[in-house]
């Protein structure tokens, strides 16, 4: 293993003075190889694959970033996710891209070994190190219910957040709350984006996110810097497109062909499962091109709507087994409406805290979020 | 085929798969990418993985397009396959991972694909290496 594993002190020499191109020629890496990662990477950011030849020369003069990733109110699904990551491996991503200098599930080092490495990164790599969040944080009784080290999440993301040059929320619970926060939210958990304003977010959500999305995520931003993000701070290369719009499914939902029940004779034809409580009309993630498992499928293909994970507040809203027409707000139609109205006193932008377009889809939020507060 | 797909296809399920009405369009985007070649000698490159795709519609597109001459492997990072299909200058490109793992699938519509020809870095450093691995077998020739 290199001096750049992540293991205590040795991570403190870790060699960013090498760019990258130099240090796969080094070990010997060809430039057929080099190109085919480019590619492979191009495929995987869902950019075009004319950008090969741009991807190639960034990353060739890129440097290692240090990256200190926390986990705080989570359950490692998160990075389970990530360690089956196929495009780059998060071998490969560790010991080619980024130097992962803290890592409390992954790295060898333990006790104060670990915190001092943490440490020791901050302070060596203060101002450019990327910090990666997986879990939210609680805020009630000062942050006593969750810990590191004797130290409160929320201390811990203070701190490291003020030397980061940009964080990546990592999961549905860092970037907005998740699971911690679903009513009636008994630790008070908030995402990192309610506790720090004055850094660049990327959220990146799910539960859990994408494996290649994940380490796509990290890879753009060692290649091109900060992505350009959407209303909700996803990066639109992954978060752009709907999972309805992209389903394969969704000829039958033009055809009116529905599934009614998990065992008719629809699910067994593959029919759309819009009346069985899909969310992918109003959910916005990779699943239905990237898919899971190294390609293999993702829920819809495999016969279970979408539950909507990578969207805000997707714990509460109603029921995963509920058709979206029946929802809170009662009928499509309904839904049109609250938008309409979610629109004209702008609502939206106000309640979601985000400058500019907040969307029709930030806005249908907004509305669910009041009947949310209604409700209680 | 990987492991898992191998897996999966072992469970005996059929499922209706209605077709995404994507597989025709994407043979007339390799034809115009191919007429575009043949007339100005733009290469194009299509990502399989960038549309929806219903269960066995890639495997519909790579049925029509067929097998041609030339059949490449690539030993880079896991192995990836290069095959001329039916239509020359339409290429079907597949990055593996080491362990084997589709990674990603193109078309490249080219005289040559990229990752085909010896990159130009590599020549420089290639003569270099052939003339000192000259010397010394000259060498060691003379020391006999």
């Amino acid at each position: 293993m290199s001096n750049d594993d992540i293991n205590g002190k040795s991570t403190a020499t870790v060699s960013t003075d090498m760019t990258l191109g130099e240090q796969m020629r080094a070990r010997g890496v060809s430039r057929r190889s080099f190109l085919k990662y480019c590619a492979a990477m191009a495929s995987m950011m869902a950019l075009s694959p004319s950008m090969v030849p741009r991807i190639a020369a960034a990353l060739e003069k890129a440097r290692k970033p240090s990256v200190i990733w926390l986990s705080f109110q989570e359950c490692t699904g998160c990075t389970e996710s990530l360690t089956r990551s196929h495009t780059p491996t998060v071998e490969g991503l560790i010991f080619d891209s980024i130097s992962l200098d803290y890592h409390h599930t992954l790295q060898a080092a333990s006790g104060f070994g670990a915190e001092e490495a943490r440490e020791e990164a901050m302070k060596a790599h203060y101002g450019k190190y990327l910090l990666v969040v997986d879990g939210s944080i609680p805020m009630k009784d000062d942050g006593v219910y969750s810990t590191i080290a004797g130290i409160t999440n929320l201390a811990m993301l203070k701190e490291a957040a003020a030397g980061a040059a940009a964080i990546v929320s990592v999961g549905t619970c860092a970037a907005y709350g998740g699971l911690p926060m679903a009513n009636p939210n008994p630790t008070g958990a908030v995402a990192v984006s309610d506790i720090i304003k004055d850094k660049p977010i990327i959220n990146v959500p799910g539960c859990p996110p994408i494996p290649v999305v994940i380490t796509g995520v990290l890879a753009h931003f060692l290649t091109f810097g900060l992505p350009e993000l959407d209303d909700l701070g996803r990066p639109t290369a992954f978060y752009g497109q709907n999972i309805h719009d992209r389903c394969y499914r969704r000829p039958f939902y033009e055809r009116g062909q529905f599934a009614e029940t998990f065992d008719d004779e629809g699910a067994k034809k593959g029919w759309c499962l819009y009346k069985l409580g899909c969310k992918g009309p109003v959910t916005y993630n990779a699943c239905a091109t990237t898919k899971w498992n190294q390609g293999t499928s993702f829920p819809i293909e495999s016969g279970h709507g979408c539950i909507g994970c990578s969207e805000p507040k997707f714990w509460d809203q109603g029921g995963f087994y509920r058709a979206l027409s029946e929802g809170k707000l009662g009928t499509v139609e309904g839904l049109a409406a609250a938008a309409g109205i979610g629109a004209a006193i702008g609502i939206g932008s106000a309640l979601l805290g985000r400058s500019g377009q907040a969307g029709p889809q930030a806005e249908i939020k907004a509305k669910l979020d009041k009947d949310l507060e209604a409700q209680k | 085929m990987t492991h898992a797909q191998t897996a999966l296809s072992g469970i005996p399920v059929f499922t209706e798969a209605a077709p995404t009405g994507n597989v025709s369009p994407l043979l007339h985007e390799i034809g115009h990418a191919l007429t575009r070649l043949a007339a100005t000698g733009e290469p194009t490159v299509i990502d399989l993985r960038g549309i929806p795709m219903a269960p066995g519609e890639e495997d519909r597109i790579v049925g029509f397009l067929g097998r041609g001459e030339i059949e490449a492997r690539l030993d880079a990072l896991g192995p990836s396959e290069i095959v001329e299909t039916a239509y020359p200058g339409v290429w079907l490109v597949t990055h593996f991972n080491e362990a084997d793992e589709v990674m990603a699938k193109f078309v490249e519509v080219a005289t040559v694909p990229t990752l085909l020809a010896t990159p130009e870095d590599d020549l420089h450093d290639s003569a270099l290496r052939l003339s000192e691995a000259l010397d010394r077998a000259l060498s060691n020739e003379q020391g006999n």
